[in-house]
């Protein structure tokens, strides 16, 4: 050891660095992605991962040393359920942001819970269109500013974990890039459950978003993470109302079950009927 | 889950045999079929083993045949949440080793433009089966047509070539599909099977050939990063250790993007521009009947193909000089066969189920007069229609 980082065995090293910006939670995400994988001890032979289009899919693609997809907008979890399905022995995560597969894959992102088809998906979520300039997402809090939303944004913001846990999953959390040991373990559960597991990371975008609530560091971000993250278990007995949640980043494990998978399920239903 | 490689491959081993068990039940049999049917049953003896299915008239009985079968050779049957996740899915599967397939209808296939072009882009050989209807948009929802020749050639965006084959009967549903995979796997690129409402819901005898008298292209396969522009490369698969990256975007032969180049996308592109124009030759197949004393040919594809193949049978009889010309690949454009033609006779005549979508391609390669025999609203041709239009050209 020449004191060289040793997670730098799971990156494609010869195209390092990265392109994210300074101070942008992806490279947190690559950082605790990398330690699960190495902890859980996955060889990346095994590990194929699926991401769309904007920055966090590049966390993976092309930085992760596997197999990688790096398809079109929205549809990773379509494409990945292909190689799920075809592959099923394989380890299939899709990286995505909120714009991906909150906004325009949305549909996918629905289904694909519903069917329960084993996929470890991560969602970070910056809360903007950070790629493209810094326009309103389907995640961003009312009334922010955006290049979009001049006037402050008229919507309100999508709660994804809500979602897929109506839609059906089996695994589902939601932590911070400040909670870096929380979210690294909700990775390795999501990275060893058998259907379809989710982990919302909120993550911050100091260059788009930070442009838009006047926030230019990391640092400030990370803090204010801390301020605002409430553990879901305060929420647990129906105590839950929108006032209460109003700036509030409810954070923890939401959904813990053991469902039917798709990809096992569908060789299940043939086998049955003696096919 | 079986993570042991050698049970896997007796797996496979398995399941090969047991595919070649159930087709062998169907070898040498006859069947009256729809041409959607007999389209499943092609891409069964081709070797397709996942289907992305959504439900969509007239293209639906192609994904029910596929459900109630696919399992049956050891194959999937998924039906997605729109056709965009089919295609996805199709492309996912493709590279974890499938031969895949969908299959749809006009609103469908213009769903899927931006996923065909990633599969172009990706050179991720598949089958995608359009069963024209009329439109535009949900137009007639039953009724056929051939109205997305043109999307099927410029549907999705940027520069590109692309492969599409058009059937004209259930027996051409069947072969063509096993050929669509064929030119799949040789060029590595996405090809469409072309058929129409027609054709797809044409009920009509075929008979089922022997496994071992189809050739069946296998998939070129490796399982290193490549460095070298071959026009078409062989393809690595996913979970073999090969780390292999496939983006959309302009990426360098190992496949790394690098889309701020100039020099790389200009080399991509028209590579994968070059690997389907440069053996235009070699992918293009027409079907002709032209005599030496022809004055008129008509030139048709499809459903359009079979009245035209009437009124072409009519004017023989009557010894009138008259040529018949059909295209069963109509892209890339069979450009050497349509201008041969033209110089042979004086007029050709166009009957297609669409306002003269290939009649102008046809005047882009021809020196004689084209006419155009266009008819739409979901009801094909008549003998009689068409060959009015021969007696007057005669004229």
């Amino acid at each position: 050891m020449n004191g060289e980082n040793p997670l730098l065995s799971y990156l494609r090293r010869e195209i390092l660095p990265t392109a994210f910006c300074a101070g942008c939670g992806c490279g947190t995400v690559l950082n605790l992605f990398s330690r699960a994988v190495d902890e859980l001890q996955i060889n990346p032979k095994d590990l194929v991962c699926v991401t769309g289009i904007g920055c966090s899919s590049w966390i993976p693609s092309p930085y992760f040393k596997c197999d990688t997809l790096h398809t079109t907008h929205g549809r990773a979890l379509a494409f990945a359920t292909g190689v799920k399905i075809m592959k099923p022995h394989l380890k299939v995560v899709v990286i995505a942001g909120d714009g991906d597969i909150a906004a325009i894959g949305g549909n996918h992102l629905v289904h694909s819970a519903r069917r329960n088809i084993g996929l470890s998906v991560f969602l970070v979520n910056n809360g903007i269109y950070a790629m493209t300039g810094g326009q309103v997402a389907p995640t961003t809090p009312r009334e922010v500013k955006t290049v979009t939303s001049p006037y402050g944004n008229p919507e309100a913001p999508m709660d994804t974990v809500g979602l897929v846990c109506a839609a059906g999953a089996s695994y589902v959390a939601r932590w911070t890039t400040y909670h870096v040991m929380q979210l690294k373990s909700a990775m390795k559960k999501a990275l060893q459950k058998n259907g379809f597991s989710f982990v919302e990371i909120v993550s911050q975008c100091p260059v788009s978003y930070g442009k838009s609530v006047g926030m230019r560091s990391a640092s400030e971000f990370l803090k204010m993470y801390k301020e605002k993250s409430v553990r879901r278990e305060k929420f647990s007995r129906g105590l839950q109302s929108a006032e209460d949640l109003t700036d509030k980043i409810v954070v923890g494990e939401f959904v813990d079950t053991d469902r039917p998978e798709f990809a096992s399920q569908l060789r299940e239903v043939t086998t049955q009927n003696g096919i | 889950m079986n993570r042991n490689p050698a049970q896997t491959n007796e797996a496979l081993r398995d399941k090969h045999r047991l595919r070649a068990e159930y087709l062998a039940t169907f070898e040498g049999k006859r069947k009256f079929i729809l041409g959607d049917v007999a389209c499943a049953y092609g891409a069964l003896f081709a070797g397709c083993n996942f289907f992305g299915a959504y439900p969509i008239t007239p293209a639906s009985e192609i994904g029910e045949t596929l459900a109630e079968e696919l399992p049956k050779v050891g194959g999937f049957f998924v039906q997605f949440e729109d056709e965009i996740a089919s295609l996805s899915a199709v492309i996912g599967a493709t590279w974890a080793g499938a031969t895949a397939m969908t299959a749809t209808s006009g609103p469908g296939f213009s769903l899927m433009q931006e996923t065909i072009g990633y599969a172009i882009m990706t050179e991720t050989p598949c089958v995608i089966v359009n069963v024209q209807r009329s439109g535009p948009s949900t137009g007639q929802a039953t009724k056929g047509a051939q109205s997305d020749i043109m999307q099927a050639r410029w549907g999705t965006h940027g520069d590109h070539e692309i492969i599409a084959l058009s059937p004209s009967s259930a027996q051409e549903c069947f072969n063509l599909t096993v050929d669509c995979f064929n030119l799949a796997e040789e060029y590595r690129t996405p090809v469409i099977l072309l058929a129409d409402g027609e054709i797809g819901h044409l009920r009509e005898s075929i008979i089922f050939p022997r496994l071992s008298d189809i050739r069946i292209v296998p998939r070129r396969k490796t399982k290193q990063i490549r460095v070298s522009s071959e026009l078409v490369p062989p393809m690595a698969e996913f979970g073999e250790g090969t780390f292999i990256h496939v983006t959309g975007s302009t990426h360098k032969p190992d496949g790394m993007r690098e889309a701020e180049s100039q020099s790389v996308h200009d080399a991509l592109v028209r590579r994968l521009y070059a690997k389907i124009d440069s053996n235009r030759e070699k992918i293009t197949r027409v079907e002709k009947e032209v005599p030496e004393d022809a004055e008129v040919a008509i030139l048709s594809y499809g459903a359009s193909a079979r009245p035209s193949r009437g009124a072409f049978l009519r004017a023989k009889e009557e010894n009138l000089p008259v040529g018949f010309i059909r295209l069963i690949t109509v892209w890339p454009f069979p450009r050497k066969d349509v201008s041969e033609l033209s110089r042979k006779v004086k007029k050709i005549i166009v009957p297609e189920m669409n306002l003269g979508q290939l009649a102008r391609e046809v005047e882009r390669f021809t020196d004689c007069e084209v006419i155009p025999v266009s008819k739409i609203g979901g009801v094909s041709h008549t003998i009689d229609e068409i060959y009015k239009v021969v007696r007057s050209a005669l004229r």
